[in-house]
């Protein structure tokens, strides 16, 4: 039964990542390469050329023209994808806001990769918390296996008449990126009908032109577009749990829902995260739940939209709660943490700590979650800079 | 069905008076015909009609299409007195 559904490979997440775009039947894709996400598009590069992929690659010369292309194929109906990292993300920014107000349902990888100055090419996820407000959906990896279905199941929420807001699939630099595991790949055929053809209602029309996001008035209807996207946004979170389980009884999967509860039933202590880390979070829940201490994981599968009541349901009964960012934001708490805070404020009353790890690859250990689960005992903290000076 | 940011109104058909602080006014004395402004004009706002009784520097360019300027449409940019080569369009500002 099983290898009528998929068949199983060692290969890196990237790899995985380039066979999902194929296993989704793009047609149209427009990258610039990037340290880490290269190898993503050196292999989609290398199955059209040798006919495995029947898509048009389009190469660029940066990131906002890679984006900006991929804008323009989707407006026309054609499902299209991007991928990319760090800075070149950044450099994407302003036509990321582009395709998700011009409602296009586009899905794009990015590897999270730090951001300079100094340059530093390893882990960290600044890169994407930077673009958390430009309309797109959230995911976070945090296998192989992941970073594949994502894929499919990212052009299936995408393109769902309720949401048609893009979707933007995160996986770690070199942690998940360049280290090979073993991966279900997905029957093409299987597929090819789940994701289906895209259909959209509006499209461009050269016998029938128009202005895309051309000029609007203070009075026009600027104000009801933007909140229309962001209840699509915002009411989302019932339809993709419905195509998450969906998707896990058609391809026998094993998605998490927008969090990834571990061992959260009986927890006093938890600890938040999003991608790869959360496998070094799991092991230390594992090891010290041996040692008889109640502690669990709540890992972020999706960051947008935010899941705030999931998170609610999943804390009550904690006595303490760590939110750790592999990312950074200047002059405040980390935006997890706000997100999280945000989400119990006035409706349960539990401490929550806020730790900062990992930036520019910095090695992230069991021994560091061990240290964070003993901090929550002492409640509140302000931030905490976790392994920093310790060489 | 999201609300999409998609007008099917040309900006041809946009008023642009209200944006104007002066308004482009043809010398027909001095207009060739030669049509530079009505290609350059962003807003559409110049046609040009077959009116021989319209002035022109000699009757050689009175068969000759005239470029006609609708205000509703003008948004003063200058444009059209910069581009045209024989000096025919002086912009005025407008009367408050
Ligand atoms: S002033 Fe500008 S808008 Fe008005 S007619 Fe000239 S070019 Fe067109
Ligand atoms: S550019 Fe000047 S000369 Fe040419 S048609 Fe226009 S007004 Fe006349």
């Amino acid at each position: 039964m099983e290898s009528v559904q998929s068949h199983r490979k060692i290969m890196t997440g990237n790899e995985a990542v380039a066979v999902g775009v194929k296993l989704a039947k793009v047609k149209v894709i427009a990258a610039y390469p990037i340290t880490p996400q290269t190898t993503i598009v050196e292999e989609l590069a290398d199955m059209v050329a040798n006919g495995e992929l029947d898509s048009k690659f389009i190469e660029v010369e940066s990131e906002h023209s890679a984006m900006s292309a991929v804008t323009a194929s989707e407006a026309s109906g054609v499902r299209s994808y991007t991928a990319s990292s760090s800075h070149g993300i950044l450099y994407m920014h302003e036509p990321l806001h582009w395709a998700a107000g011009m409602r296009l349902p586009l899905v794009m990888s990015v590897v999270n990769r730090a951001i300079g100055p100094p340059w530093n090419i390893w882990g960290e996820q600044t890169d994407t918390f930077n673009q958390k407000d430009t309309g797109w959906l959230q995911i976070y990896c945090e296998s192989n296996q992941e970073a594949m279905d994502s894929i499919l199941l990212g052009y299936k929420i995408a393109e769902n008449k309720k949401i048609l807001l893009p979707v933007m699939n995160m996986l770690d630099a070199f942690t998940l990126s360049h280290t090979s595991e073993p991966v279900d790949v997905r029957n093409q055929k299987k597929a090819a009908e789940y994701v289906g053809d895209l259909e959209l209602d509006s499209k461009l029309d050269f016998k029938n032109p128009a202005g895309y996001g051309s000029l609007l008035g203070p009075d026009g209807p600027f104000m009801e577009m933007k909140k229309d996207m962001r209840d699509s946004m915002y009411n989302a979170i019932g339809t993709i749990k419905n195509e998450i389980s969906n998707f896990n009884e058609q391809f026998s999967a094993e998605l998490p829902g927008l969090t990834d509860n571990f061992m959260m039933e009986d927890a006093d202590y938890a600890l938040v995260t999003a991608g790869a880390i959360s496998s070094t979070a799991k092991y230390t829940v594992r090891k010290l739940r041996e040692k008889g201490q109640k502690v669990g994981l709540i890992r972020l599968y999706f960051y947008r939209p935010f899941p705030g009541e999931d998170v609610l349901k999943a804390v009550k009964g904690l006595k303490g709660l760590g939110v750790v960012e592999r990312n950074l934001s200047f002059g405040q708490r980390g935006p997890t943490y706000e997100d999280v805070a945000t989400s119990l404020y006035g409706r349960v009353d539990i401490p929550i700590r806020n730790y900062v790890v990992g930036l520019g690859g910095r090695d992230i250990r069991v021994k560091d979650f061990e240290r964070m689960f003993e901090d929550l005992v002492e409640g509140d903290n302000e931030i905490e800079w976790v392994n920093v000076g310790v060489k | 069905m999201p609300i999409l940011p998609i007008t099917y109104v040309s900006t041809s058909t946009r008023e642009m008076s209200s944006w104007r602080t002066s308004k482009p006014i043809i010398e027909y004395s001095k207009c060739t015909r030669c049509a530079i402004c009505w290609k350059f004009c962003p807003d559409v706002a110049i046609d040009l009609v077959s009116d021989p009784s319209i002035k022109s520097p000699n009757e050689k360019f009175s068969s000759l299409e005239a470029p006609l300027i609708n205000l509703n449409y003008c948004k003063g940019c200058g444009i059209c007195a910069t581009e045209c080569p024989f000096g025919a369009i002086e912009m005025v500002r407008e009367e408050i």
